[in-house]
C-alpha cells in the first residue's frame, strides 16, 4: 500500500546547520499494516511522516501509494491518499470555523471544489453519526467553533476527520503527545477503533514505548535518520520496554528523558 | 469661541448628509473588499489604494470613449480583478511576502493609472453624459437607493460564495493553511481568488465614486485602505456593542457597509465643524487607532498585570487598616 524507497532528506545544505534528517530510507507497508514508529529526538521519525505527506520535497527516491508515485506531487495534490493527524491539537482543524465546517471541508478531500453549498443538511445528519461514535458530546455542537474544543476533542475531531473519506494511508504524527494521559488513552482507543474498523494501513510516530508496543502488528525503531529495527508480528507482541532500550544502547542512540519515563 | 459657533449652520449639516450617506454606501463597498482580504484571508493587502484608483481611471476614460455606465463598472471590476491576481501571483508563485506584494503592485499602478488617464485627473464631462451613480442633488436619492442596491446584492453574493466550497476552502486557508493543504485545498489558488475578487470590488467602488463626483484622480486611491479599514472595524465595534455575541455571519458584512456609513457621517460631521480638508487623513488615523485599540483595551482592563496587581495591594492594604 505505501513503499518508501531509498528516500534522503538533508535540511540546511552546505551551511554549518547542515543536517541529515533521513538517509537512503526504505519502508513498505502492507495493506493493512499499523506499524508504530519510535525514535529519540531528530531520529527522523517526523520527518519521514512529512515526507510522505509531502511537505516538502525529498532530495531523492521515491514514495508510492497504492500504485501512484507521489514524489513529484505537491502536499495538497498528494492529500486525497493520505489522513493525517498532527501532534498540536491547533494544527488539524480551523479553529474559527464550525464542527460541521470543518467536517464538510474533510469530506471533500481530493475532490474538485465547485460552488455547490459548502455543507449540505444530509451531510449534518451523518456528521452528527460519525461525531456519536466518539462519545465526546460533540454531537450536539455541530455548530459550534473548533476553536471551543479542548485539545483532546480536537483531536479526536482530526482523528476523524483524516478517516471519514477513507485514506489510503494515516500518518499519525504523536497525535497524543500532546495531551494529558487519561485523554491521551481516549484518544488513542478511537484510533485502533477507526483503524480497525476500517482496515487503514497506518504510521504512528510516538515518544511513548508502551504505546508503541500495545497498539499495531509492527514497530519500527529509527536513529540518526536511519530505520534501525524491524519488528513485527509475533515478536512484536512478545517486546518489553527494556528490550526496546536495549536496542536503543545498541545503537549508541540517544535516549530522551521523555521516552525512557513515558 | 461663540463667533465660532454661531458660524455653524444646523442647514448646512442637514443638507450634508445625504452626500455622506451616499460616499458611505459606495465606500461600504470597498470596505467589503477589504474585508475579504484582511479578516476572511488574514492578508493585509495594500493593493486597494492602487486598484480604488485603476477602477476610478477606467471608468473616467471609458465614459469618456462612450461606453454605456454599466458595461464601464463591469471593465472597472475586471481591472481591479486583474490587479488583484498581480498581487496573487507575485506572493503565491514569486515568494514575496503579503504586504510588499501589494505595495509593488499598489506603487505600479499608480503609473498604469497615470498611463491610463494621460494626466494626473480627468473629468467626466457634466451634462453631457448619462451616469447612474451621480451626486447631482436632484437625483441623489435615486443614486442612495441604487448604491444602496448595489451593497445589499455584493453583501448577497459574498454570504453565499463564502459558503460555497470553493468559498468554505478561501476561509479555512485564511484561518488554517497547514490544515487546508492537509485537506487538499491548494492554498495558494484560494489567496489569489480571494485577492482578486477583493481587488475588483475596490475597483468597482472606485469606478462608482468616480461617475458621483464627476471625476477620477490618480491620488483618489490614496489612504483608502486606511478608510476601508475604518469602516470594516468601526462596524465590528458598532456590531458587538448592538448585538453582542449573537452575530451572524451576513450581519458582519451589513455591518462593514454600516461602518462605511458611519465614517463618512463623521467625516461631513467633521469638515462642518470647519476642520480643515487637509487635516482628514490624519483624522481617519486617529479615529482607526482608536477603534482597533477598543477591543485591546476592554480586554486589558479585564486581565491585565498591572490590573491585578493593584487588586493585590489594595486588598494588602486593607488587611493592614484591620
Amino acid at each position: 500500500m505505501l513503499e518508501v524507497r531509498n528516500i534522503s532528506k538533508t535540511f540546511n545544505p552546505g551551511t554549518i546547520n547542515e543536517k541529515k534528517a533521513l538517509e537512503n530510507v526504505s519502508l513498505t507497508l502492507q495493506d493493512g499494516d499499523f506499524v508504530t514508529v519510535i525514535g529519540g529526538n531528530g531520529a527522523g521519525k517526523s520527518t519521514i511522516m512529512n515526507a510522505i505527506a509531502g511537505v516538502w520535497p525529498v532530495d531523492s527516491g521515491q514514495i508510492i501509494i497504492d500504485g501512484t508515485d507521489v514524489s513529484g506531487l505537491s502536499e495538497y495534490k498528494r492529500a486525497p491518499f493520505l489522513g493525517r493527524v498532527f501532534q498540536d491539537p491547533m494544527t488539524g482543524t480551523a479553529g474559527d470555523m464550525q464542527i460541521d465546517e470543518n467536517m464538510a471541508l474533510a469530506a471533500r478531500r481530493g475532490q474538485r471544489r465547485t460552488l455547490r453549498w459548502g455543507v449540505s443538511n444530509k451531510e449534518r445528519q451523518q456528521y452528527m453519526e460519525l461525531l456519536k461514535s466518539l462519545d465526546l458530546g460533540l454531537e450536539d455542537r455541530l455548530t459550534a467553533k473548533v476553536g471551543l474544543l479542548s485539545g483532546g476533542q480536537r483531536q479526536a475531531l482530526t482523528l476523524l476527520m483524516a478517516t471519514m473519506k477513507k485514506p489510503k494511508v494515516l500518518l499519525l504524527d504523536e497525535h497524543t503527545a500532546a495531551l494529558d494521559p487519561k485523554t491521551a488513552a481516549k484518544v488513542l482507543a478511537a484510533t485502533d477503533r477507526i483503524v480497525n474498523d476500517n482496515h487503514l494501513t497506518t504510521l504512528m510516530v510516538t515518544h511513548n514505548m508502551r504505546d508503541a508496543i500495545a497498539h499495531g502488528n509492527r514497530l519500527i525503531m529509527m536513529s540518526n535518520g536511519h530505520i534501525i529495527y524491524d519488528v513485527g508480528g509475533e515478536d512484536k507482541k512478545k517486546l518489553h520496554v527494556s528490550d526496546l532500550l536495549a536496542r536503543f544502547e545498541e545503537a549508541g542512540a540517544e535516549v530522551s528523558d521523555r521516552m525512557a519515563l513515558g | 469661541m461663540a463667533a465660532y459657533f454661531a458660524s455653524l449652520n444646523p442647514q448646512a449639516l442637514w443638507n450634508a448628509a445625504p452626500g455622506g450617506l451616499a460616499q458611505g454606501l459606495i465606500w461600504g463597498i470597498m470596505a467589503l473588499g477589504v474585508y475579504l482580504t484582511f479578516r476572511i484571508l488574514n492578508f493585509a493587502d495594500m493593493t486597494c489604494d492602487g486598484s480604488f484608483a485603476l477602477g476610478g481611471a477606467t471608468a473616467v476614460m471609458l465614459i469618456l470613449a462612450g461606453w454605456s455606465p454599466e458595461a464601464v463598472l463591469l471593465i472597472s471590476f475586471l481591472c481591479g480583478l486583474l490587479a488583484g491576481l498581480v498581487t496573487g501571483i507575485l506572493h503565491t508563485v514569486l515568494g514575496i511576502p503579503d504586504i510588499l506584494a501589494g505595495i509593488l503592485t499598489q506603487i505600479s499602478l499608480y503609473s498604469i493609472n497615470l498611463n491610463i488617464m494621460g494626466k494626473a485627473n480627468q473629468a467626466v464631462p457634466a451634462g453631457q453624459v448619462t451616469v447612474h451613480f451621480t451626486s447631482n442633488i436632484r437625483y441623489l436619492g435615486q443614486t442612495i437607493a441604487l448604491t444602496l442596491i448595489v451593497d445589499v446584492v455584493i453583501v448577497g453574493v459574498i454570504y453565499w460564495f463564502l459558503g460555497t466550497e470553493i468559498g468554505s476552502a478561501i476561509r479555512a486557508t485564511g484561518i488554517n493553511q497547514n490544515m487546508s493543504r492537509a485537506q487538499g485545498i491548494n492554498t495558494n489558488l484560494m489567496k489569489v481568488i480571494a485577492l482578486s475578487v477583493s481587488n475588483g470590488l475596490i475597483a468597482l467602488s472606485g469606478g462608482i465614486l468616480t461617475e458621483y463626483q464627476g471625476f477620477a484622480d490618480v491620488k483618489m486611491g490614496q489612504g483608502s485602505i486606511v478608510i476601508g479599514l475604518a469602516a470594516v472595524i468601526i462596524g465590528e465595534v458598532l456590531a458587538e456593542a448592538i448585538l453582542g455575541k449573537r452575530l451572524g455571519f451576513v450581519l458582519r458584512l451589513a455591518f462593514t457597509v454600516i461602518g462605511a456609513i458611519v465614517y463618512y457621517f463623521v467625516y461631513v460631521f467633521v469638515l462642518w465643524l470647519k476642520f480643515p480638508a487637509d487635516d482628514m487623513k490624519l483624522l481617519t488615523a486617529i479615529v482607526v487607532a482608536i477603534f482597533l485599540a477598543v477591543p485591546y483595551l476592554k480586554q486589558i482592563r479585564t486581565s491585565s498585570f498591572r490590573g491585578l496587581a493593584r487588586r493585590n495591594a489594595k486588598l494588602a492594604s486593607k488587611k493592614e487598616e484591620k
